[in-house]
């Protein structure tokens, strides 16, 4: 009886392990409280990424005022020209043309790190190479045949894909840069960090706020929790 | 001297409506058994859980929009833009997992200690009632946030009527409202989610309460304290349920809400359990999500459902899973209740039940590869075995003299020192504990540092070996 509930769980688990294949993600350095990191993911966001990408569910105060960034300033560095601190930042890309041009349209990203993760888009983003054969003439090992063209290619450099076998036989591909670009290796990391951690910032602009004011509600739970265990351990005292 | 404003009011409050009698008869006459352990908290806090959902759910309707085009950015809105919009909508997402593990432990407590058997058959099955009536409102406002997942899961479950047959496709068509889900789906679900299925709970809270309040409630030693009254009609086994369990359930309360809170406060999403990764994405009814899960609390069900190959058949097998549930109370033929005067048999047989009831769970959440689905048929035929072969095991097994009067219960505060004493001072080996506290547990073997020490050093020695 027990060795069958052993031998069932230990199958359970070895399928669990499984179906857990696919590209092995990198790891995006996620720090909510870095404001001069969320200050520049936010310019880097609305010089390279809001032509076509809304955030619509976060507006321009917001920013200024989570990330500790004057108005006048915000409105004058990070904003488009025009833009009023009221905005929501809206996408100037009429929706026809971007279905003339990518057959799609793209994505508001306001909860694209809600649902992709901070990983998967700090990999996707630095993991586009030249493919002559896709209709962009590149394309990425995390999305495969993705409808965005690398819009930070010329901060990056080209980088080309070479397909590659292990000691077991299994494929794999590697990315190797051909042509370097305006930034090195490590600044284009940090570079696609700040901009992730400034997505995950957009995900949920309340993340740190949340977590500060769980500090006192657990406390105040806990206060809660000593003061009615004591008068339960009073009223049972007779009771036997 | 003259009485009081006070006084004089609630006089004529009394004189028509039985205030007193009402609280007097629910709590401070109600006697409940004295040996209430871990597993009874489970029914106020569902109550709580209720409360919180009607609660937190009045204020998300205030800015909601049960519109195909505004529903997800309304909720957007509630989450950034009303103050404190983001506490009400996590304490309510997290609110609706948390009903259903209160639920699911109030139904194992069931399953313990034999609360369903005579005379609580009616408690059991109004408790059922609440149970579906609880799954139907969840199901109707997982739709609401209009997310890709809650879209597609709709979807999928709608169309699970047009397997019925000649009816089946009409039958769907009127649940939708339209061939697909749509606008008048989310209307027609927002309706039921707010007013409707809500008023169903309440009242069969309140059938719930009053059936258990005429029977009166199971204890762990499945005894029934009625049998046994001092001169005065009360049991000799219970207590006043006030102020002795509302202060109880009040640590109970705290400790929940220890939990709750670290959940909406530092994992609202639980891992994607609790809120899923693909419905931050908006319902498109053009892009079909690459894999489909419900919401964890139906994945048993739903694991149910993909295991049966044939779709009608799997279909009548989910729905039996549940219907079969109502009929615990007839199935069980054993004389005893409690698990503590049972045989090893319906021990066993929980176990597995237990076991199944996790695996069907775990491989709901996860894509239908040929292996799992083996699992999953394994699990679903021990799932309904336990129900039916339950009239036979029960007969059978032997069961152990149930005693008249409750079990001395022995608190935590009493069991530790000794419990403490025992491992840290050495005995000679096979002694029983000779503490009050223990009496009937059977410890026989004494903890030996020297084989420890050995066990310890040979797993080191073995992990260190494996890295070469």
């Amino acid at each position: 009886m027990k060795n069958l509930i052993a031998l069932l769980l230990l199958l359970l688990l070895s399928f669990g392990v499984a179906a857990s294949e696919g590209i092995e993600l990198q790891t995006a350095n996620i720090d909510l409280s870095n404001n001069a990191s969320l200050q520049r993911g936010a310019k880097h966001f609305v010089t390279y990424c809001l032509g076509c990408h809304s955030i619509k569910h976060i507006r321009y105060l917001r920013i200024a005022l989570d990330t500790d960034v004057d108005q006048k300033k915000m409105l004058k560095d990070i904003a488009p020209e025009g833009a009023s601190i009221y905005d929501q930042l809206h996408s100037a890309m009429n929706k026809h043309d971007s279905e003339k041009w990518f057959g799609t349209q793209p994505p508001d990203l306001s909860l694209i790190a809600r649902s992709r993760g901070a990983d998967w888009l700090y990999s996707y983003l630095k993991s586009y190479y030249i493919d002559p054969k896709s209709p962009r003439g590149v394309n990425n090992l995390i999305f495969k045949d993705t409808a965005m063209p690398n819009p930070l290619w010329q901060l990056q450099g080209e980088q080309h894909a070479e397909h590659k076998k292990n000691i077991w036989g299994d494929e794999y591909t590697n990315l190797v840069m051909k042509e370097p670009g305006t930034l090195s290796t490590g600044e284009f990391d940090i570079f696609v960090n700040d901009l992730v951690n400034f997505l995950v910032y957009v995900g949920e602009p309340v993340q740190l706020e949340r977590q500060r004011i769980g500090k006192y509600v657990i406390f105040y739970i806990l206060m809660f929790l000593v003061v009615a265990y004591l008068l339960k351990k009073e009223y049972w005292k007779k009771i036997h | 001297m003259k009485p009081s404003r006070i006084t004089e009011c609630n006089e004529w409050i009394l004189a028509r409506f039985p205030l007193t009698k009402l609280w007097n008869e629910h709590m401070t006459h109600y006697y409940a058994p004295k040996n209430f352990n871990f597993w009874y908290f489970f029914g106020s806090l569902a109550l709580l859980v209720l409360v919180n959902q009607i609660l937190t759910g009045i204020f998300l309707t205030m800015n909601y929009k049960p519109d195909a085009k505004l529903a997800f950015d309304s909720v957007e809105y509630i989450m950034r833009d009303v103050n404190w919009g983001w506490l009400i909508r996590y304490m309510h997402s997290t609110g609706s997992s948390a009903f259903f593990i209160v639920v699911y432990l109030h139904m194992f407590r069931g399953l313990l200690y034999g609360s369903f058997k005579h005379p609580r058959e009616l408690v059991w099955i109004f408790g059922m009632l609440l149970f579906v009536a609880l799954m139907a409102e969840a199901f109707m406002g997982y739709l609401l946030p209009w997310g890709q997942m809650s879209y597609w899961g709709a979807q999928v479950i709608i169309s699970l009527f047009s397997a019925i047959p000649v009816i089946g496709d009409d039958l769907s068509l009127w649940v939708r409202g339209d061939y697909v889900v749509s606008d008048a789906t989310l209307n027609r679900f927002f309706a039921f989610h707010v007013i409707a299925v809500p008023l169903a709970l309440v009242m069969l809270v309140f059938l719930h309460i009053v059936a258990l309040h005429e029977v009166g409630s199971n204890n762990p030693d499945g005894i029934e304290i009625k049998d046994s009254k001092d001169p005065w009609g009360h049991p000799v086994d219970g207590i006043p349920f006030h102020p002795y369990y509302t202060v109880k359930d009040l640590v109970g309360v705290g400790v929940f809400m220890l939990f709750f809170a670290t959940v909406i406060f530092y994992m609202p999403e639980m891992g994607g359990y609790f809120l899923e990764h693909a419905n931050f994405i908006p319902a498109d009814p053009m892009k079909t999500p690459e894999h489909i899960a419900p919401v964890w609390y139906f994945t048993p069900f739903y694991a149910i459902l993909r295991a049966i190959p044939d779709k009608f058949a799997g279909v009548i097998g989910m729905g039996g899973a549940i219907v079969v549930l109502f009929l615990l109370p007839w199935l069980d033929r054993s004389p005893v209740k409690s698990i503590r005067y049972r045989g090893g048999i319906y021990k066993k047989a929980l176990l597995l039940f237990v076991i199944s009831f996790l695996a069907l769970g775990y491989l709901g959440t996860q894509p239908a590869t040929p292996t799992a689905t083996i699992f999953a048929r394994i699990f679903t035929a021990i799932y309904f075995g336990f129900f039916l072969l339950m009239p036979l095991y029960t007969r059978w097994e032997k069961t152990k003299p149930v005693p008249k009067r409750l079990t001395p219960v022995h608190s935590l505060e009493e069991q530790l020192p000794a419990l403490i004493e025992e491992i840290t001072v050495l005995k000679p080996a096979s002694t029983e504990i000779g503490h009050n506290a223990f009496k009937g547990s059977s410890f026989t073997r004494q903890p030996n540092p020297e084989g420890i020490r050995n066990v310890i050093s040979r797993f080191v020695k073995k992990a260190i070996g494996s890295l070469d």
